[in-house]
């Protein structure tokens, strides 16, 4: 028997839906002052920003806009600015 | 070569991963609980069984055909997630498959302290090898900010609203996790999406306990508890620096830790205010000073109770 | 192996044959004895499963819910307000399409309390997305257990299969049983199978938010697999009688059919006594037979009507009804003719509700009556001077 639809689901799939369009704010990642520290990196509740070595950014396809990542960034290297789509 | 060598100091850590919850749920902008549930996710790692309760969490992350869960997750019913994992753990052992995995039950505050906390305490008191996450948003989130045993006192929920008789909720937190201890497990802590790290720490101690855990986690709700969604953060410290919610670790029903606020402390006002479903408390009448006052007790006792100071 | 054993002990030794990993209930009168001797059996190490106890049925069930999920065979088994507070998770457990299996030791319902027989506990969820049997006797039950893994388990099937059988008439009863052996068992029942299970090396999402453009889809599909079950419970009952020579019918069972012109049909244990009842009117020359329903869901309409459609009287003795309508055992032996050109008179008959006896002597005389004319919704032995 096939898997029965409608009771299981594929792990990861919700990459499916781009929560992106929900946005009305985006952060803007300067990459000017960043220690490196990962705090936007840990706190972000959807788990979008990726990078290494300084260089960090939000997956737009997903990033919601909350704007946690530019409050919590301790040397304000990321601003929040209005979504033009 | 040289110039390898440079560029390998300089790279001090790996590119950030995926997350084990991974992304398109649909939890609100600045969801705490969604950031609790992902902080708990990368601790506890791949090799994890987890069932969730009917509640925000669930709904935002498994709508079929989707799902943001990386490992074998399982959601039955709003009250029972305990019971199920329960259920899990005796299979595994039964199949000779528990050598190397970890279990967690999970739910909100309302599958946990209220309706599901029969199943918590069987699950509790029977020893199985499962940590439970309770992610405290105070109020049932899902159908839209009800009241739960865990709602704070004062607070404005949608069945305890401000009104000419009414000032909001009028009962205080239940002390769950000192229920939870009272079973005798060997681990039972809170801990706040405020403090990321503290939660990861806390999971990752917890799974390496043998026997039942219990972990609460403060989540902020910017929908529920009306703040902007970036103060997410900030208010959960608050909660904390205010001592309304104590950060603590018993063990075999003793308290061990505490997360201090010594010098930081703040008025409980400053957490109150940043938050809609507090407004009425700052209306500046008789009434509402007098409110503003139980809630300082509140937060006097917890730091008299569990030495914040 | 014959052995003179009580019901819930046939039952307890007809489960501990099928090695469930995990078995997980809460004591409640009559099932009680079932759980205890399950446990007795595991302390003595004769059951190596994992045996739970739990605070309330409603943890029972969820137990079972996630042992199945977790790709464990399950057991779990209660009754009456028991199965009521499980009643949540039963649908949930068919809606995920867990093959688990769950005895009822059939009870009334509260209030007024009442720890005796009739199958009001059951009924309730007869529309729960369940494969439902009834057994007639202790060897009936004993060898049901192993046949309701065997259907449920089939994948095409994958729903939960509820054993029922007479709470104290059966549960309390002792009668020599020949318990199937583990060998013969295990070349019957293979191990279990599952479709899909939480495994961390396959790690799927069980339990999803099923929305209006998916939920009917998920109906559909339990009705499909359980109109699929029928010629399975009809296969199993069949390789059950090739390997262990006992037969109890399939889906039906008729009994001195034949020529009969008036038939009882009735479900359990009840069918005994009709049938010494049926002995002894057919003595005195009656033409009477009896039909018993072996399994009530997935619903063996056509099997009914095959077997009743040239008899001229039809009296359905049931041990429930629905308050408000009438039996859900003859309204649906109704329906399932309503499309026929020759339809019996059917009575609706109700009996036994709350453990009320019902003698040889209530059923000759309930026959009589049905002889003279149609009965509508009537309850047997009703005493008038405490209505
Ligand atoms: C038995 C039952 N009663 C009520 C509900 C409705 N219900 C679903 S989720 C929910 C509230 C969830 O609150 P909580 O557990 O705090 O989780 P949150 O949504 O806040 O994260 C309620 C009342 C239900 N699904 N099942
Ligand atoms: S704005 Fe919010 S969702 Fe977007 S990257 Fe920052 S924290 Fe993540
Ligand atoms: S309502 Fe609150 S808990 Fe629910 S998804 Fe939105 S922010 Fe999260
Ligand atoms: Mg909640």
């Amino acid at each position: 028997m096939a898997i029965p639809k409608g009771t299981i689901v594929e792990p990861g799939s919700s990459k499916k839906n781009k929560t992106g369009s929900w946005r009305t704010e985006r952060p803007v990642f300067k990459h000017d002052t960043c220690t490196d520290c990962r705090i936007c990196v840990l706190i972000c509740p959807d788990g979008i920003i990726f990078g290494s070595d300084h260089v960090y950014d939000a997956d737009f396809d997903y990033c919601k806009g909350c704007g946690m990542c530019a409050t919590e960034c301790p040397v304000d290297d990321i601003d929040m600015v209005p979504e033009v789509k | 070569m040289a110039e390898q060598a440079v560029k390998k100091k300089k790279k001090t850590k790996p590119p950030v991963t995926e997350s084990l919850l991974a992304p398109g749920h649909r939890a609100c902008a600045g969801c705490g609980e969604a950031l609790g549930a992902k902080l708990v996710m990368d601790a506890a790692g791949p090799n994890t069984y987890v069932t969730t309760c009917t509640g925000c969490l669930e709904v935002f992350s498994t709508p079929y055909p989707e799902s943001a869960w990386k490992m074998p997750w399982i959601h039955s019913l709003f009250e029972n997630s305990s019971a199920v994992a329960a259920g899990i753990e005796a299979a595994l052992i039964a199949q000779g498959r528990d050598k190397d995995v970890n279990i967690i039950a999970q739910g909100g505050d309302g599958g946990t302290a209220d309706i599901g906390i029969g199943c918590l305490s069987g699950m509790l008191e029977r020893g199985h090898n499962i940590l439970y996450v309770c992610y405290d948003n105070e109020a049932y989130m899902n159908t839209g900010v009800q009241r739960s045993g865990l709602t704070p006192f004062d607070a404005r929920t949608s069945t305890t609203p401000v009104g000419k008789r009414s000032m909001g909720n009028q009962t205080n937190k239940k002390n769950l996790p000192e229920i939870a201890a009272a079973h005798g497990i060997p681990y039972s802590a809170t801990a706040t999406v405020g403090y990321p790290n503290d939660v990861i720490r806390k999971v990752q101690k917890a799974l390496k306990i043998k026997g039942p855990k219990f972990l609460q986690i403060h989540v902020p709700c910017p929908l529920g508890w009306i703040h902007p969604t970036d103060q997410t953060i900030e208010v959960a410290k608050l909660a904390v620096l205010t001592g309304l919610i104590p950060i603590f670790e018993m063990e075999d029903g003793k308290l061990t830790r505490v997360r201090k606020i010594g010098k930081n402390r703040k008025p409980v006002e400053e957490y109150l205010k940043a938050q809609g479903r507090f407004r009425h408390l700052f209306k500046g009448t008789p009434e509402a000073e007098a409110e503003l006052e139980k809630v300082r007790q509140i937060a006097e006792a917890n730091i008299e109770k569990y030495g914040l100071a | 192996m014959k052995e003179f054993i009580e019901g819930s002990m046939a039952v307890a030794r007809g489960v501990a044959v099928c090695r469930p990993h995990v078995v997980s209930a809460y004591p409640i009168t009559p099932q009680t004895h079932i759980v205890e001797h399950l446990s007795e059996l595991v302390a003595d190490g004769i059951l190596d499963s994992q045996f739970i106890n739990v605070e309330s049925e409603f943890g029972a069930a969820s137990v079972v819910l996630g042992a199945a999920a977790a790709g464990g065979r399950a057991f779990s088994a209660t009754t009456s307000q028991g199965l009521l507070l499980m009643g949540e998770v039963l649908y949930n457990i068919s809606g995920m399409r867990l093959p688990l299996v769950i005895t009822v030791a059939n009870r009334a319902v509260s209030a007024p309390i009442n720890i005796w027989n009739d199958h009001s506990d059951a009924m309730v969820f007869r529309d729960a997305g369940w494969i439902m049997l009834f057994a007639e006797d202790n060897q009936e039950v004993h060898d049901m257990h192993i046949q309701a893994y065997k259907i449920g388990e089939t994948r095409e099937i994958s729903l939960p299969v509820m054993v029922n059988m007479d709470g104290f008439i059966l549960t309390h009863a002792y009668e020599p049983v020949d318990t199937i052996s583990q060998k013969d068992a295990d070349d019957f029942l293979p191990p279990f199978d599952p479709v899909v299970k939480l495994d961390v090396d396959n790690p799927l999402t069980m339990g999803p938010l099923g929305e209006p453009q998916w939920y009917l889809e998920t109906r559909y599909r339990i009705q499909q697999a359980m109109l699929e079950a029928k010629p399975v419970v009809k296969q199993v009952a069949k390789e059950f009688k090739e390997k262990f020579g006992r037969w109890y019918g399939d889906v039906i069972d008729g009994y001195r059919m034949d020529d009969a012109e008036i038939v009882y049909v009735a479900m359990g244990s009840i069918c005994g006594t009709i049938k010494d009842t049926i002995d002894e009117l057919r003595d005195k020359g009656e033409k009477v037979g009896l039909l018993k329903i072996r399994m009530f869901r997935p619903f063996p309409g056509e099997e009914i009507i095959d077997a009743l459609k040239d008899k001229q009287k039809v009296i359905v003795l049931e041990k429930a009804l629905s308050l408000g309508a009438s039996g859900m055992l003859s309204d649906e032996i109704k329906a399932a003719f309503y499309a026929t050109p020759h339809r019996p008179e059917i009575s609706s008959t109700f009996a036994g509700l709350g453990g009320r006896d019902i003698s040889k002597t209530s059923l000759a005389d309930l026959y009589h009556k049905v002889k003279g004319e149609r009965q509508d919704n009537m309850f047997v032995d009703l005493k008038e001077e405490l209505v």
